[in-house]
């Protein structure tokens, strides 16, 4: 096909750009309990998204949704990256399926945890390295017999490795266990493990529970930095409010799995809605 | 040792035996009762006593209570050097600790390569019967093990019916060779037979592991249980297929060469199977060592650390484990060629459930997931046992005793194993601090995302 057509692809400028993340009514229930209720959310390309909300509001729930980890009952997620759409959630309404989690990473969703999840084990390089692997095709038979395309993919990844741990400033450690490692260099350790697969969206889950305020203050200048320098679109939880006020450009809040609020963070800041939900509750 | 405390204290401290005699006073027991275990008198209905008359009123009972003084010394000793090391741990600069691993990796590659000179020429000075041992259990052990190393130590999956894999192997071996009752498509030459076994049983991995490898822990150990006993029963009674229980109607063929001008038989002699097998051996170790430090063993690693980290950052966790199990049983099905080949003749009895557990205890003797301490683990347990058959220190039947008082102490003592991997060494410990995983089968598909 020489002349294009309505039916192939056009550049992405042309068409109404698709959000890169649309959850739709989304709805998820264990038994009796309804963990999120009918929550939309649009994450726009190359933004930096804060969802917040008491405990137990449905964030992280949402999060596992996203990740392929729980399947919703009701509602579409839809991913599109690299002019591809992607439904997160497929099958009939009787037997519905969420893609994946490898699949998800696969297409452009990377994560990290609330209880950081290093393999504990290893170096901090090879757990940066075991993420950003996967995206060659290396087999069993290429990495026995050495063949020079597992060894092209492994110079690669170690040069990447080296790059993403110079990133998050943690060349230092790289070969110091991951379980030996504190706290703030953990999250900023599965952070670039994140970043190691090239997603085009990162979920932060709380990335400064249990740091302190100087490791705070790096946390929000290398968000930024993803953002900016990476060009990673971040969607963040986090309770500390002094961190996603600074660093959001947009929030989104939860509470009792509805979306209660959302808007730019001064102006949810000055929800009466969320400030009764929420900030009028909380000790911060 | 300064008696600073009150009275009661003083009191305590002062009953207190040293635990150096306690410990010793442990193993003279231990020896008594080894004695006592090991003689071979029965008992008669008149004489009650006899077989504690026959243990203890003999100079045998003088040779344990040796061994157990023997032991005792050994074991403070080791206990002093351990603490002696800890000392200069703690003074040594990182320079000097430096030159240590440095000169530990080069002894290391010195002791290997002394370990595969000793495994060449040693074997000839031995007599046919340790020969045979060699061949027929170290060998055939050492191999099964190496095998089941990569599903049990790298992917953290429990196989039970590993050794079902043994016998597709070998009998494949005697369908390609014209031993079975059916007339197989075409002959082969033992050699030939090798990749084609391997590659069916890679099938057979793959048949089972496609189902089930999304059950974890306990029920994938019953799974693979149970595909054992599907195929001995298979084995047994497709009569007209296998021979059921009489085994093959003709002796597997052994191996031949004869290939550019090479030509060779190999015959019931040990030695030149002895050769083959290491031949082999070094094949399949040389490939898992490459592969363990590949992409392929770190995603293994991470599969069996946290299987939802390992997902959520792109790694197809069901394909590896997949891959391990079918890798595995491809090592399994070559043993089963060698070990057919060289017996000549097999039967659906010899591929009991108890040669899938004996492997795998050979494998958490040895270590988990280090490739020299399976190797040492399976070769020592199957080599010492022949040796003290054969010098009447320990009446066969008592031997799988023997192996699980072994296993049972190696377990309280040291439970990664003879030779550990490092990893794996991390692994076990963290895990015992609730820090991590040890292997891929104790958690909920969905985890702790909190």
């Amino acid at each position: 096909m020489s002349a294009p057509t309505t039916a192939t692809p056009v550049p992405q400028p042309a068409a109404p750009a698709k959000p890169l993340l649309a959850v739709r009514d989304v709805t998820l229930r264990f038994g009796g309990l309804t963990s999120l209720d009918h929550v939309d959310l649009t994450v726009d390309r190359g933004a930096i998204l804060a969802v917040i909300g008491p405990n137990g509001a449905g964030k992280t729930s949402l999060f596992n949704c996203l990740t392929g980890v729980y399947t919703p009952q009701l509602g579409t997620i839809e991913f599109t990256a690299d002019g591809t759409t992607t439904q997160l959630v497929t099958g009939s309404a009787r037997r519905r399926r969420s893609r994946k989690p490898h699949v998800v990473n696969r297409i452009g969703v990377a994560r990290t945890f609330q209880n950081i999840r290093l393999f504990a084990a290893l170096s901090a390089f090879d757990n940066v390295k075991i993420a950003a692997e996967t995206r060659h095709r290396t087999g069993p038979v290429g990495a026995m017999l050495g063949l020079p395309n597992a060894r092209a993919n492994d110079a690669k990844t170690d040069a990447l490795t080296e790059e993403l741990l110079d990133f998050v400033a943690l060349r230092s450690v790289a070969d110091e266990v991951a379980s030996s490692l504190s706290y703030g260099v953990q999250r900023r350790l599965e952070i670039a493990r994140a970043l190691a697969t090239s997603p085009s969206l990162l979920l932060l889950d709380e990335p400064a529970a249990g740091t302190n305020p100087t490791e705070k203050r790096e946390l929000e200048r290398l968000i930024r930095r993803i953002n900016t320098e990476r060009g990673v679109t971040v969607l963040l939880i986090e309770h500390d409010m002094r961190l996603v006020m600074s660093v959001a450009d947009e929030v989104t809040v939860l509470n009792f799995g509805k979306v209660i609020a959302r808007g730019r963070p001064a102006q949810v800041q000055r929800d009466p809605a969320v400030v009764e939900a929420y900030l009028g509750t909380a000790d911060e | 040792m300064s008696h600073v405390g009150g009275l009661p204290i003083r009191v305590r401290r002062s009953r207190k035996v040293d635990p150096r005699l306690v410990r010793l006073f442990g193993w003279l027991v231990l020896g008594a009762l080894l004695r006592l275990m090991t003689v071979t008198a029965e008992g008669t209905s008149t004489d009650h006593l006899l077989v504690i008359d026959a243990a203890f009123k003999s100079t045998a009972l003088i040779g344990w209570l040796v061994a157990g003084l023997v032991v005792w010394v050994l074991t403070e000793l080791w206990h002093a050097r351990k603490v002696g090391a800890l000392v200069t741990a703690r003074t040594t600069g990182v320079r000097q600790q430096w030159h240590a691993v440095a000169g530990r990796a080069l002894s290391r590659r010195a002791a290997l390569l002394a370990v595969v000179v000793a495994a060449i020429v040693l074997p000839q000075f031995l007599s046919e019967f340790y020969q045979r041992v060699l061949v027929d259990q170290v060998a055939v052990f050492v191999l099964l093990a190496v095998g089941l190393n990569v599903v049990v130590g790298w992917a953290g999956l429990l196989d039970l019916g590993y050794v079902a894999f043994f016998a597709i192997g070998a009998y494949t071996c005697a369908y390609f060779t014209g031993a079975l009752p059916v007339t197989p498509l075409f002959t082969l030459n033992p050699f030939v037979v090798l990749p084609v076994a391997v590659v069916v049983c890679l099938v057979a991995g793959l048949l089972l592991g496609a189902p089930t490898l999304r059950l974890r822990g306990d029920y994938l150990a019953i799974v693979t249980l149970g595909f054992h006993e599907i195929v001995q029963l298979f084995l047994v009674n497709k009569n007209n297929w296998t021979g059921g229980n009489q085994g093959v109607s003709r002796p597997v063929p052994h191996f031949t060469i004869n290939l550019l001008g090479i030509h060779y038989k190999w015959t019931l002699a040990s030695l030149p199977y002895w050769f083959l097998f290491i031949g082999m051996l070094a094949i399949v170790v040389i490939l898992f060592s490459r592969l363990e430090h590949s992409k392929v063993g770190r995603s293994w690693t991470a599969v069996r650390e946290d299987e939802v980290a390992a997902a959520a950052n792109g790694v197809p966790t069901v394909k590896y484990k997949l891959m391990a199990f079918a890798i595995g049983a491809s090592t399994s099905g070559l043993a089963g060629v060698l070990y057919a080949s060289r017996l000549g003749y097999i039967n659906p009895a010899s591929f009991p459930v108890v040669l899938s557990i004996s492997v795998l205890s050979y494998v958490i003797f040895g270590g988990m997931g280090s490739i020299i301490g399976v190797i040492a683990g399976s070769a020592l347990l199957t080599f010492l046992p022949a040796v003290f058959q054969e010098q009447n220190i320990v009446r066969q039947e008592d031997i799988p005793m023997w192996i699980g008082a072994i296993l049972v102490t190696m377990m309280l003592f040291r439970p990664q194993g003879l030779i550990p991997s490092r990893r794996r060494k991390r692994e076990l410990r963290l895990a015992s601090e609730g820090v991590a995983d040890a292997d891929a089968m104790s958690e909920a598909p969905e985890g702790r995302t909190g």
